[in-house]
């Protein structure tokens, strides 16, 4: 190769390692910001403020979803399977909020460990099919993501 | 094989064979585009959580993967630029920011109205969707760049230079589902192992994003040829299909 | 085909307006994204002749 053109080429290569060396330090640094909300696990180990607006997300525990009968208040536990996390929220849930499925609460964590939720959005997982074939895997034994029950 | 650069090198030559290209491709990714769109909207059953809003995924993943597909393509036209000063990678680059910026506003919109029915709001700051804004900026960045400057040569090396600076940030959208706690769910489609996808929505879903990839191939050699004529409007050849009034 | 009707099919269970909506801007973005590059080269074209033409008018004169 011409050595101008060598010269130009090992320009263009630093720049790309240099520059993308920088962001993946910012990014490191950040790590913790970056995360949209705090496993269970870390809210229970102390690692979330207190007072201050956080997200939690997790597995909404099954049966621990409690309507009040006069309002529009809920009440549920978020899991990772290490940790359980009591959230209330009042307001109304979006359609994919279920037990058994994944949800993020946002609000203020209170002193007794209660997540005081004013947000609650729905996380599906990658999974999808038809009903039919939801059906048929439950039928033999599975859940959707092919996992025996 | 040299003969071929050579040949790349040449306008005449490159708009002519970008014009033979285009009057197969286009109609071909028309089609697919429509059948693709209507084998999922009407022959495909609704998901068994999401319903009906899932048939979104269809417009959806396609245009995000081929915006950040894109990006490599003027990342590397932007490289060869640089580093052989070679006018018509320059052309190549000027001519796909433009589609890497619609691309990544229909996935950003599509994902929007995709994620009120589903996850319960139209935008949350995660990582894989400020990603993929950051994506949009420095699309929109790079058509900037290039009307800013007065200096053709200035305008090629500085949109070069932006473009291999933001590649960085391409790793980034991919991986930003498995690196950090986010909304967006990880991907369906695996390259190794088995998809998470039914095969039933997995075949129109392949088909979509086969015909975004050739959308993208289409509308590049548009530009190309539009940016061609504009630049070598004094050259004997553009005078002389200018003067046969040849399309 | 999936749906019965083209209610059904507007509708989408109640996800009609997503869909569709999502759909429709998209159709409009692609749309304009290949008709830009057409127009324009349409536009060079029918300049560059037309200033062609305007020389070679201009340079009859002269030479008569």
């Amino acid at each position: 190769m011409h050595p101008v053109r060598k010269q130009r080429l090992y320009i263009v290569l630093f720049v790309v390692v240099f520059s993308s060396a920088a962001i993946g330090l910012v990014l490191y640094a950040m790590r913790g910001n970056i995360n949209l909300f705090f496993p269970p696990a870390e809210v229970v180990a102390g690692k979330a403020p207190l007072g201050q607006p956080i997200r939690v997300g997790g597995m909404v525990v099954d049966g621990s979803v409690q309507r009040s009968e006069d309002s529009l208040e809920v009440r549920f536990e978020l899991t990772d399977f290490a940790a359980k996390v009591p959230v209330s929220y009042t307001g109304i849930l979006p359609d994919l909020f279920d037990e058994g499925q994944g949800a993020i609460a946002s609000g203020r964590l209170d002193a007794r460990g209660l997540l005081v939720a004013t947000e609650v959005l729905a996380k599906h997982d990658e999974n999808y099919m038809p009903p039919e074939v939801a059906e048929a895997l439950e039928k033999s034994g599975y859940d959707h993501k092919g996992v025996p029950q | 094989m040299w003969s071929f650069f050579h040949k790349l090198g040449s306008p005449p030559w490159l708009y002519g064979i970008a014009g033979s290209i285009l009057r197969y491709l286009l109609p071909v990714t028309v089609i697919a585009l429509v059948v693709g769109a209507v084998w999922g909207l009407l022959f495909t059953a609704p998901d068994f959580r999401q319903g009906n809003s899932y048939r979104i995924i269809y417009i959806h993943v396609p245009a995000a993967v081929v915006a950040l597909a894109g990006y490599y393509v003027m990342a590397a036209a932007g490289a060869v630029s640089l580093i052989w000063r070679m006018k018509m990678a320059d052309v190549a680059m000027k001519a796909a920011a433009p589609i890497g910026a619609a691309l990544t506003f229909v996935a950003l919109f599509t994902g929007s109205v995709w994620g009120k029915p589903t996850w319960g709001t139209w935008w949350v700051w995660d990582a894989r969707i400020t990603s993929m804004l950051v994506l949009l900026f420095l699309y929109l960045g790079v058509v900037a760049l290039y009307e800013a400057f007065d200096n053709k040569e200035a305008a090629s090396k500085a949109c070069a230079v932006l473009s291999l600076v933001g590649m960085v940030n391409i790793p980034i959208i991919y991986k930003s589902v498995d690196w950090w706690y986010s909304l967006h769910q990880p991907a369906s489609i695996k390259f190794t192992g088995e998809s998470t996808i039914d095969s039933s929505m997995l075949y129109p879903l392949l088909l979509m994003i086969t015909a975004f990839y050739c959308l993208f191939a289409c509308a590049m050699l548009m530009n190309m040829r539009a940016e061609l004529l504009e630049r070598e409007a004094k050259t004997g050849w553009v005078r002389k299909l200018a003067a046969e009034g040849a399309h | 085909m999936y749906f019965d009707s083209l209610q059904a099919v507007l509708e989408m269970d109640g996800h009609g307006m997503f869909v569709w909506s999502a759909y429709v801007v998209t159709v409009i973005v692609l749309v304009g994204m290949v008709a830009h590059p057409l127009r324009r080269r349409r536009r060079l074209l029918r300049d560059i002749g037309g200033a062609l033409r305007r020389e070679q008018g201009a340079g009859q004169e002269v030479t008569n």
